[in-house]
């Protein structure tokens, strides 16, 4: 109820705005929404939000599985962590663009390189909560799984993995946001199609509405997987703990 | 199958790089069906010992042999379950072999049946300490150590939890080990009792109680007290007779 609400005032606002700024700078909602229908009957609308949310997929998976794997380690070994330290505090400043740029340089405009650039802008946040989440854990619990004699996969499932959840999860809902903000950057600058491709075309022509039908499109995709996907993760690794009834 | 003890020190490195010695000499042996009680003073170093013998530190002088291929089961002093598993789970993933028969039998000795559902979070500490018991007795152990398992439970409570540990400790052949500050659990309970020095510990005497576990009324119990007392005072003024039995 209070999320319709604050929905229809959104609505209003940016219904207001549009009518005092005219509908060349700010096109009002049902322009954008026609927009949105035509993009959506031709099905390009379609094409380009799979294309840009496969590559949110695999950048994501690469960056999480590689960032959580190289932070469990620097978490547990004191040599790791000295040895890659300085490559994170490189990384976690370095400008998405330059790593953008680089990676259409080195490796052409080709997808590996927009998904592995993509992947490097959200590596360091994933290693160093991981590396965080590594270091709190708890050793009696790692002794008790070892006096009971707790197979590797056991101990990893039921010991290891519910301690870093929430970690994990709070890796995953910043690094989900960073990855939506810079795979548009990655599109616009050398990619033939998906959203930030459309939206770059979309500028170039000064189509307002064409504009505003991809970027709602978009953050309305953001809101269902937080909703539906990511939410639901959240409140799921965190069941056992105690709730005020 | 038999526990052999035998360190000789233990140290640590303390905060300001100095090394302080936790365990000097102890040697002791336990075989099959005895239960050992080791006291002594708070902070001597019996849980460093406990965690030699548990096997989850190696860093010391001397020798263990602990008996080959036994199974080993351990109430630590906090209850060390975990927070994200059902009661019955964190049962189920440390003795996944244990049949759902026992595991009722079990439930309903410690009383846990009402809470085989329940996360520890919503556990008392003793019921979260019966839990752990429960636990160690689901492996079914060859060697069993409990430290210190009725501490900081109110009286009536560590009773009872007492006369289960003595019924579950006698319904198969074990080596167990059991630390406590409490002469009387140590009288009840124990058929060996190995008494340690304040820090760093080295063994006082090794005393064995003779009179089997349920035989014991409170009479040889006050005895076996008072003998400890007399052995304690005579150990403090440097005359020590160890290893002859009483009761």
């Amino acid at each position: 109820m209070l999320r319709l609400f604050s929905f229809a005032l959104f609505l209003a606002t940016w219904w207001i705005a549009a009518l005092l700024a005219g509908s060349a700078k700010l096109p009002a909602p049902p322009i954008v929404l026609a927009t949105m229908l035509a993009e959506a009957r031709s099905g390009a609308l379609f094409l380009h939000l799979g294309v840009t949310l496969v590559r949110v997929v695999l950048a994501f998976t690469l960056a999480m599985s590689l960032g959580g794997a190289i932070g469990y380690l620097m978490g547990r070994s004191r040599l790791a962590n000295r040895l890659g330290d300085p490559w994170l505090i490189l990384l976690l400043n370095l400008p998405a663009l330059v790593v953008i740029v680089l990676a259409y340089v080195w490796a052409g405009l080709t997808e590996a390189a927009a998904i592995v650039a993509i992947a490097i802008n959200k590596l360091p946040t994933a290693v160093v909560t991981l590396r965080e989440g590594t270091r709190a854990l708890d050793p009696a619990l790692d002794e008790m799984a070892q006096v009971f004699a707790f197979p590797r996969w056991r101990s990893f499932r039921h010991v290891l993995l519910p301690q870093l959840a929430p970690y994990i999860a709070a890796a995953a809902r910043s690094g989900l946001s960073l990855v939506w903000k810079i795979v548009l950057v990655a599109e616009l600058l050398g990619r033939p199609n998906g959203i930030g491709f459309e939206i770059g075309v979309a500028f170039q022509l000064f189509d307002i509405p064409l504009l505003l039908a991809y970027s709602l499109s978009f953050a309305a995709v953001v809101l269902v997987i937080e909703a539906l996907l990511v939410q639901p993760f959240e409140l799921r690794v965190s069941r056992w703990r105690l709730r005020a009834a | 199958m038999q526990l052999e003890v035998d360190i000789t020190g233990k140290s640590f490195i303390g905060a300001t790089g100095k090394p302080h010695q936790v365990l000097a000499d102890i040697s002791f042996s336990l075989a099959t069906g005895e239960v050992g009680v080791v006291v002594g003073p708070s902070g001597c170093g019996k849980s460093t010992m406990l965690r030699i013998l548990a096997g989850l530190d190696a860093n010391y002088q001397g020798r263990v042999a602990r008996p080959s291929g036994a199974r080993l089961a351990m109430v630590f002093q906090e209850p060390r379950l975990l927070p994200w598993r059902s009661v019955e789970d964190n049962i189920r993933l440390a003795a996944p072999n244990a049949d759902d028969a026992r595991l009722d039998a079990l439930f309903s000795l410690l009383e846990l049946s009402a809470h085989r559902e329940h996360y520890p979070g919503e556990l008392s500490l003793g019921l979260a300490r019966r839990v752990a018991l429960a636990r160690a007795f689901a492996v079914e152990p060859d060697f069993l150590i409990l430290d210190e398992p009725l501490a900081s439970l109110d009286d009536a409570l560590a009773a009872r939890l007492r006369e289960e540990i003595a019924a579950l400790v006698g319904s198969r052949p074990m080596i167990t080990l059991l630390v406590t500050h409490s002469l009387d659990d140590a009288v009840r309970l124990g058929d060996k009792l190995i008494v340690l020095s304040a820090r760093p510990a080295r063994l006082l005497y090794t005393l064995p109680i003779a009179t089997p576990r349920t035989a014991r009324n409170e009479q040889t119990i006050a005895a076996i007290k008072a003998d400890i007392i007399r052995l304690n005072l005579a150990n403090s003024s440097g005359a020590a007779d160890a290893d002859r039995p009483r009761g």
